[in-house]
C-alpha cells in the first residue's frame, strides 16, 4: 500500500483544500446545520478555554482571594512562635474531651501482670517477703515499714520521681515529676504499691505548662498514661492524656 | 487653721520638726513651720490645702524622700536617718479628684467578628468601642445595650491597628497590606479615599495632636517596611514620607511639642520634626529590637479636651467650637507635662528599658533593668508618675516615672503578659496575658485587686476606656468582652 503516496496525490492534483470547514458551513442548510452550528459552537467554546489556560500558565496570578488563618497582633508578627509548645490549648477544648470520654485511655488492652513476674518471692526464715521487679513510685513522704513487718519490697533502685510526658497535639515532651499513680491495669495491689507498668495511669505535676482553666484557676494536675516498659528502658515514657 | 496650730501647739512633749512644703518640680510651698513628729496625712493635707488656697480640698499625697508618709510623719521618719535640725522637705503630689473603681464583672461577651480581635480602642470620650480583626473587619460596637453597632468592610487583610483621632469624630485602620482606611463612627462609613502608600504592613497608627490642630487632619503611620508616613485625612493623600530607619519600625507617637518619635528593629529610637519632616536625634543604646515607647503625655493627647473628672455616665460627644477644644486641650496637656519637656521611655527584646528626655538629650536619662524576658509593652500612667511595663517574663515592673528608679514588680499570671491598660486616675493598671485572664492591680498597694478570667484563649488587645467604666478585651477566641464595676 502507498500510503504516503496516497495522501500526496489529491493534493497535488488539486492542490491545498483551503477553507473546507467554512465551505461546508456555507452550503448546509436544514436539520443538518443546526446541528453542525451546534457542534461547531461547543468547539470553539473548548478551543477558547485551552488557550486562556495556556496564557495563565504563563503569567503569574496573585492569589489575593482568600486571607490567611491564624491572625496575630502586630507585636507578635516577627515572633515565630515564642515557645510554642509551651503554648497549649485551653479550656474549651478540654472541656470537650473530657466530656466525651472521660477515663477513655490510649492502650485499651494492657497485658495482665502475673504475681510471679512482678514480684520476687524472698524465703527468710518464716517471714514472707515479696520484691517488687517493677519500676514503681513510692511517693516524698515515704519510709519503709520495720523490716519484722513488711511485706512488699521496693528496691532503691527502682524507684522514680520523674517522668517523659509527650503532649499528643503538640508533639513535645517535657520531664514532669510524677504526683502519684492513678490505676494500673494489672491489679488494684500494684496500684496501692505504686508500681509502674505500661499502660498504667499516673498523674504528673503540669504547673510549669501554664494551663488555665476558663474560671482562672492554674491548673497542676494531670493524668498520663504509660507507654513504654519502664523496667527494661531506665525511664518512664507516657503519654498526657488532654 | 489658726486653731490646728493652736492645738498642736498645746501638747508640749512630741517632739517637733520645721517642714517646708514642695512640689513635684521642686517649688516651695509658704515658708518652713513647726509640726509634731506624728501628724498624719489628713492634719497635713489641711495644712497644704489651705496654703495652696484652693476652693474645693484636693486629696492629696505627702512624700519623704521617696518614702510615702502612710500614717505619721514620725513612723516614716524612723526608717530613715534624718536629721532633725535641719528643715525637711516634704514634696506633695496631686492625685485625681475622681476616683475609679475596679472592674469586676463580665458585663457581656460580644461574638461578631469570625478570626482573633487583634486591636481595641475606646474613643477618647469613651462613647465609642471600635475593635478590628484578622477577619479584615473594623467593628463598632454599641455600649449603652452592648450589641454590635456596625461592621466596616473594606480591608483586604487583618486589621492590625486602630488609632482615634483626638476629637473622637474618626477612626483611622491600618492593615497587613499597607493600606489605612477612615471610618466614621456614628454611620458606620468610609470617610474619605484609602492611603496606601506602605509597602508592608502598618505596626502602628498616631494622630497629630488636638491642642496643635483642632481639626485633626494629619496622621502619622509607620510600617514594616521602615517608613514614617505623614498623611493629610481631608486631601486623601501622604504628605510627608519620613524615611532613615533601616529595619522595620515598631512604634510611632506624634509628641505634644511638635515632634514625632519613632522606635524601630534597627535598635534606634528617632526623632523628628513634625511640620518639616527633618531628623532631629537618633537616640541610641538599646541591644536588640525596640518594640515599645510611651510619652509621659500619651494619656492627655490620647484624650484631647476630654476631662475624666467631667465624665457621666453616658457618655457624650465634645462639645464647644474648635478654639474651646484647643484651649482645653492644650491647658490638660500643659498640666501633665510639668515643668520639664516630655520624657520618653523605650522598651526592647534586650530585656531592658531607657529614660529619655528627647528633646534635650540623645544620651538616656536611666536604663531601667530587672525583667528576664522581652518586654511588650510599656505605658506612663496618666499623672506621668509611673511607668508600668508589661515583659513575656510573666511579670509586670513599676517604675518612678521622673528618675526610673524601680518600684515594684507585679506578678500573678502564668503566662507572657501582652498589653496593660491605666485607669483614668492612675491608681488602677488592667493588664491582659496570654493565659487568658485580665488581672486588675491596685498600684499604690502594688497588689493585685481582681482576676478576671472567662476568655478562652489568649487575650491580645485591652482598652480602659477614659470616663474608667469599663475594660474591653479582646483574644484569640474571637470575642470581645466588656468588663464593668
Amino acid at each position: 500500500m502507498l500510503q504516503n503516496e496516497y495522501i500526496e496525490l489529491p493534493r497535488k492534483r488539486y492542490g491545498y483544500q483551503a477553507h473546507e470547514r467554512s465551505k461546508k458551513a456555507k452550503k448546509m442548510i436544514g436539520l443538518k446545520a443546526k446541528l453542525y452550528h451546534k457542534q461547531c459552537r461547543a468547539e470553539k467554546i473548548q478551543m477558547k478555554k485551552t488557550i486562556k489556560m495556556h496564557e495563565k500558565r504563563n503569567t503569574k496570578q496573585k492569589n489575593d482571594e482568600k486571607t490567611p488563618q491564624g491572625a496575630v497582633p502586630a507585636y507578635l508578627l516577627d515572633r515565630e512562635g515564642q515557645s510554642r509548645a509551651k503554648v497549649l490549648s485551653n479550656m474549651i477544648k478540654q472541656k470537650r474531651k473530657e466530656k466525651a470520654g472521660k477515663w477513655e485511655v490510649l492502650l485499651p488492652k494492657v497485658r495482665a501482670q502475673g504475681e510471679t513476674e512482678v514480684l520476687k518471692t524472698e524465703r527468710k526464715k518464716k517471714a514472707r517477703k515479696r520484691m517488687v521487679t517493677k519500676v514503681c513510685f513510692v511517693g516524698d513522704g515515704f519510709t519503709r515499714k520495720p523490716p519484722k513487718y513488711e511485706r512488699f519490697i521496693r528496691p532503691m533502685g527502682l524507684r522514680f520521681k520523674k517522668a517523659h510526658v509527650t503532649h499528643p497535639e503538640l508533639k513535645a515532651t517535657f520531664c514532669l515529676p510524677i504526683l502519684g499513680v492513678k490505676k494500673n491495669r494489672s491489679s488494684p495491689l500494684y496500684t496501692t504499691l505504686g508500681v509502674i507498668t505500661k499502660g498504667t495511669v499516673i498523674e504528673v505535676n503540669v504547673s510549669e505548662l501554664g494551663l488555665v482553666m476558663q474560671g482562672g484557676k492554674v491548673i497542676w494536675g494531670k493524668y498520663a498514661q504509660v507507654t513504654n516498659n519502664p523496667e527494661n528502658d531506665g525511664c518512664i515514657n507516657a503519654v498526657l492524656l488532654v | 487653721m489658726a486653731a490646728a496650730v493652736a492645738e498642736e501647739a498645746a501638747v508640749p512633749d512630741v517632739q517637733r520638726l520645721l517642714v517646708q512644703f514642695q512640689d513635684e518640680g521642686g517649688q516651695l510651698l509658704g515658708s518652713p513651720f513647726d509640726v509634731p513628729v506624728d501628724i498624719t496625712p489628713d492634719r497635713l493635707q489641711l495644712v497644704c490645702n489651705a496654703l495652696l488656697a484652693q476652693e474645693d480640698p484636693l486629696p492629696l499625697a505627702f512624700f519623704v524622700q521617696d518614702a510615702e508618709i502612710v500614717s505619721s510623719l514620725g513612723k516614716t521618719l524612723e526608717s530613715q536617718a534624718v536629721e532633725t535640725e535641719k528643715v525637711l522637705d516634704i514634696i506633695y503630689q496631686p492625685q485625681a479628684v475622681f476616683r475609679v473603681r475596679a472592674v469586676t464583672r463580665c458585663t457581656s461577651s460580644l461574638e461578631g467578628h469570625s478570626e482573633a480581635v487583634i486591636s481595641v480602642a475606646f474613643s477618647p470620650t469613651g462613647k465609642y468601642l471600635a475593635s478590628g480583626s484578622g477577619d479584615t473587619t473594623v467593628r463598632f460596637w454599641d455600649l449603652s445595650t452592648e450589641t454590635p453597632h456596625f461592621t466596616c468592610k473594606g480591608h483586604r487583610h487583618w486589621v492590625l491597628s486602630i488609632s482615634w483621632s483626638p476629637d473622637g469624630k474618626k477612626l483611622a485602620s491600618g492593615c497587613k497590606n499597607g493600606q489605612i482606611l477612615l471610618w466614621d463612627p456614628s454611620t458606620g462609613k468610609q470617610v474619605g479615599r484609602t492611603l496606601t502608600g506602605h509597602s508592608k504592613w502598618i505596626t502602628g497608627l498616631s494622630w497629630e495632636p488636638l491642642h496643635v490642630n483642632p481639626e485633626c487632619r494629619y496622621v502619622a503611620s509607620s510600617s514594616k517596611d521602615g517608613t514614617v508616613r505623614i498623611w493629610d485625612t481631608t486631601a486623601g493623600r501622604c504628605e510627608r514620607i519620613l524615611t532613615g530607619h533601616t529595619q522595620s519600625v515598631t512604634c510611632l507617637r506624634w509628641g505634644g511639642d511638635g515632634l514625632l518619635y519613632s522606635a524601630s528593629q534597627d535598635r534606634t529610637v528617632k526623632v523628628w520634626r513634625a511640620h518639616d519632616g527633618v531628623l532631629c536625634r537618633t537616640l541610641q543604646g538599646h541591644g536588640h529590637w525596640v518594640n515599645t515607647m510611651a510619652l509621659s503625655t500619651d494619656y492627655a493627647l490620647r484624650t484631647g479636651a476630654f476631662e475624666p473628672a467631667e465624665a457621666s455616665v453616658n457618655p457624650q460627644d465634645l462639645q464647644g467650637s474648635l478654639q474651646e477644644l484647643k484651649e482645653r486641650a492644650l491647658s490638660r496637656y500643659n498640666l501633665v507635662r510639668g515643668q520639664g519637656p516630655e520624657r520618653l521611655v523605650s522598651g526592647s527584646d534586650d530585656f531592658t528599658l531607657f529614660l529619655w528626655s528627647p528633646a534635650e538629650d540623645k544620651k538616656p536619662l536611666t536604663r531601667m533593668t530587672g525583667h528576664q524576658a522581652l518586654i511588650n509593652q510599656v505605658l506612663f500612667s496618666p499623672d506621668s508618675r509611673i511607668v508600668a511595663s508589661a515583659s513575656f517574663d510573666k511579670s509586670i515592673k513599676l517604675w518612678d516615672g521622673r528618675t526610673g528608679k524601680y518600684l515594684a514588680s507585679l506578678r500573678g499570671h502564668v503566662a507572657a503578659v501582652y498589653q496593660i491598660a491605666w485607669s483614668a486616675d492612675s491608681r488602677l493598671l488592667v493588664s491582659g496575658s496570654s493565659d487568658s485572664t485580665l488581672k486588675v492591680w491596685d498600684v499604690k498597694a502594688q497588689k493585685l485587686a481582681t482576676d478576671l478570667p472567662g476568655h478562652a484563649d489568649e487575650v491580645y488587645a485591652i482598652d480602659w476606656s477614659p470616663d474608667g467604666q469599663r475594660v474591653a478585651s479582646g483574644g484569640k477566641d474571637k470575642c470581645l468582652r466588656i468588663w464593668r464595676r
